[in-house]
């Protein structure tokens, strides 16, 4: 959840008892009333989402299809790789355990990104044909309900997916020599990641607010990114890397941490310890994401359709 | 970061501007003192090229709607009643002047203000499509933390009063649109609004839907005094609900008062519509004048303010009457009258 904290903070519009005259004092609300209201998202969240898995089950079948061949396409997409390695014994000096390590982080970070704020991309869509303003006189915060909106439980195909990629990368890496430093690394790595993604997809949705089209732009970030990460930094040209370090710094969301797993030289001569640095740099990108959501729907409540 | 001091700024100069309208605060709840909302347009002339162009959705307009009023607020399309409504349910920002419901500043205290209103977009459902209607009432429960007991009393009212009751266990997408709205009104009253604002409540409904929605609406008002503000089309919603009506254009403010003072204001007139035995040449009648003739059918324009009465018993007193309609002005027309009277008299006023 760690998508929650921006979800909270992300509209200002605190519940303030006192007299809302002083518009200067009012803007800066204590942090009780922050932490209130990322209570209030997370509630809003959990009634929403549990409304479209509601919905969802109104057609059963088309449910367990669309699971299924959410399952399939995704299980597809890793025997791809495992074929390719019936011809090679390396990738970019990497054997298939190490690439299995990188692409079970990936997919379980970004599809946990996917289930919890993946139909961000739709705020456009919404901003265009007005719905959005429906959920603008709710007592709730609107991120919390754009990021509920259409909640899918078929996304959770991708992190079983993950998850299962990943255990088989635990099993078969044999030369990795585990200390508790890369045994925590695994899951702190995840989460970060995970709230990196989340970050990424509020941020693009942030910016639908001003260009109304712009969701293939945002997924060629979330989705393009998780397949990025998939494969060793090696593969790529150096500009592309050095634009996701320290631009875009999905390198934190797998790649950093995982070489550091793997005992693999880093990209970009980087210092050792940036393998730590993704719960920073997660909670960096969350914070940003937060701004810029609300600069956005400011920006969309003083322009409106 | 400059929206809100940007706003406290307007809002300290409209203060200044209207220190009076404080102290009628206690017995309005909506006001309005000349807020307005300007948007920047741009159009595109090229590539990645664009023309900025500013337009005043809402032109400085004031108003006061006291507790339990029913104001129709009408206007061609375009003329800022969404804008206005959307500012005061604090969807939009307003650029400038003061403007509050229940002494709360919607745009700034939107989710605080959001528990004492009721919205209601009449071409959007804010309804679950998927679901029994029931479940949608049952989020609003929960969203908007209504006591079991109020919600259980306030649904069995909606329920009984719009008919809903063969309706709550059927998914939204199988209703009809008039049952649609009127399970959207339910579900904007089951938090006990101080104030319901509808846009176009009526819009696409057939006849017994609409006089269903009106008489709801009607004794919603009475009974429990809720202040009802809607948006319509439809004039005869105003006519059958609406003790006062606003009529706003280009943004601005046309008429604030009781709709028959519209049409007089509008200068409106009627039409007669009579079909005489055999053609004849147009009538003449003192208080009326013919503008169109057609067959034995021919069509007087009267005064809107005048009664049909006297004119009908001197028509039919002095020519084969064998049938006649009256039609009401449609609001378009009076508003568009209206709107060429301010133009020629502002255009009077320069010369």
């Amino acid at each position: 959840m760690g998508v929650s904290g921006a979800v909270g903070t992300g509209v200002r519009t605190g519940s303030r008892a006192h007299d809302d005259r002083d518009g200067w004092g009012a803007w800066d609300d204590g942090p009780l009333g922050r932490w209130e209201r990322v209570l209030d998202g997370v509630r809003a969240y959990r009634m929403i989402a549990g409304m479209w898995i509601r919905s969802t089950m109104a057609y059963r079948v088309s449910f367990v299809m669309t699971t299924i061949g959410n399952l399939t396409a995704t299980g597809l997409d890793f025997l791809a790789i495992v074929l390719m390695f019936s011809r090679i014994d390396r990738l970019g000096g990497y054997s298939l355990p190490e690439i299995a390590f990188l692409y079970g982080l990936s997919a379980i970070s970004f599809g946990t990104a996917d289930l919890v704020v993946g139909s961000m991309d739709r705020l456009g869509r919404r901003v265009r044909d007005g719905t959005l303003d429906t959920l603008l006189v709710r007592p709730a915060p609107v991120l919390a309900q754009v990021a509920a909106d259409r909640f899918a439980l078929r996304r959770l195909g991708r992190i079983t997916q993950g998850l299962a990629v990943l255990g088989y990368a635990l099993l078969t890496l044999d030369d990795v020599h585990w200390t508790i430093l890369k045994v925590l690394l695994v899951p702190v790595t995840v989460i970060s990641g995970g709230a990196i993604f989340c970050a990424v997809f509020v941020g693009g949705a942030a910016f639908q607010f001003v260009a109304r089209d712009a969701s293939e732009v945002q997924n060629a970030f979330t989705y393009g990114g998780a397949t990025l990460l998939q494969y060793p930094p090696g593969l790529f040209a150096r500009d592309l890397v050095r634009g996701v370090t320290f631009v875009l710094p999905l390198a934190f969301v797998n790649w950093l941490p995982a070489l550091y797993v793997l005992g693999r030289p880093y990209p970009l001569d980087l210092p050792e310890w940036v393998a730590f640095l993704p719960p920073l740099v997660a909670a960096g990108c969350c914070a940003l994401a937060g701004l810029a959501w609300r600069a956005g729907l400011r920006s969309y409540r003083s322009t409106g359709s | 970061m400059d929206g809100p001091f940007n706003e406290s700024f307007n809002e300290s100069f409209a203060d200044s501007f209207n220190g009076s309208s404080h102290d009628s605060s206690h017995d309005s709840f909506i006001e309005l003192d000349g807020v307005e909302k300007v948007f920047d347009v741009r159009k595109r002339t090229g590539f990645m090229r664009s023309e900025r162009r500013e337009v005043r959705a809402v032109d400085s307009i004031s108003f006061r709607v006291a507790r339990g009023e029913m104001v129709g607020y009408i206007g061609p399309n375009g003329a800022g009643k969404s804008t206005t409504i959307k500012m005061l349910t604090g969807i939009l920002t307003p650029s400038g002047g003061r403007l509050r419901v229940a002494g709360i500043d919607p745009s700034r205290e939107r989710t605080r203000l959001a528990r004492r209103i009721g919205v209601v977009f009449g071409q959007r459902t804010t309804l679950w499509w998927d679901l029994p209607l029931i479940d949608s009432y049952r989020l609003m429960h929960r969203m908007y933390r209504i006591p079991d007991a109020r919600y259980r009393e306030n649904l069995d009212r909606c329920v009984e009063l719009l008919e809903l009751a063969d309706l709550l266990d059927v998914p939204v997408r199988q209703l009809s649109l008039g049952q649609r709205m009127r399970g959207d009104i339910a579900a904007a009253l089951l938090h006990d609004p101080e104030v319901l604002y509808l846009d176009e409540p009526t819009i696409g409904l057939d006849v017994i839907s609409k006089a269903r929605v009106r008489e709801f609406l009607r004794d919603l008002n009475t009974e429990r005094g809720t202040t009802v503000l809607l948006t319509t089309h439809d004039l005869q919603d105003i006519e059958q609900l609406c003790s006062r009506v606003m009529v706003i254009d280009h943004g601005r403010l046309m008429y604030d008062g009781p709709l028959t003072g519209l049409h007089e204001v509008g200068d409106s007139e009627r039409t007669l519509v009579v079909d005489l035995e055999r053609e004849l040449p147009p009538i003449e009648v003192p208080s009326a004048r013919v503008v169109r003739v057609e067959g034995p059918r021919q069509w007087l324009a009267f005064p809107a303010s005048e009664s049909a009465a006297p004119l009908v018993a001197r028509i039919a007193a002095e020519y084969p009457l064998v049938d006649l309609s009256v039609r009401d002005p449609d609001i378009e027309a009076v508003i568009a009258k209206m709107y060429a009277d301010q133009a020629e008299k502002a255009g009077r006023a320069a010369s």
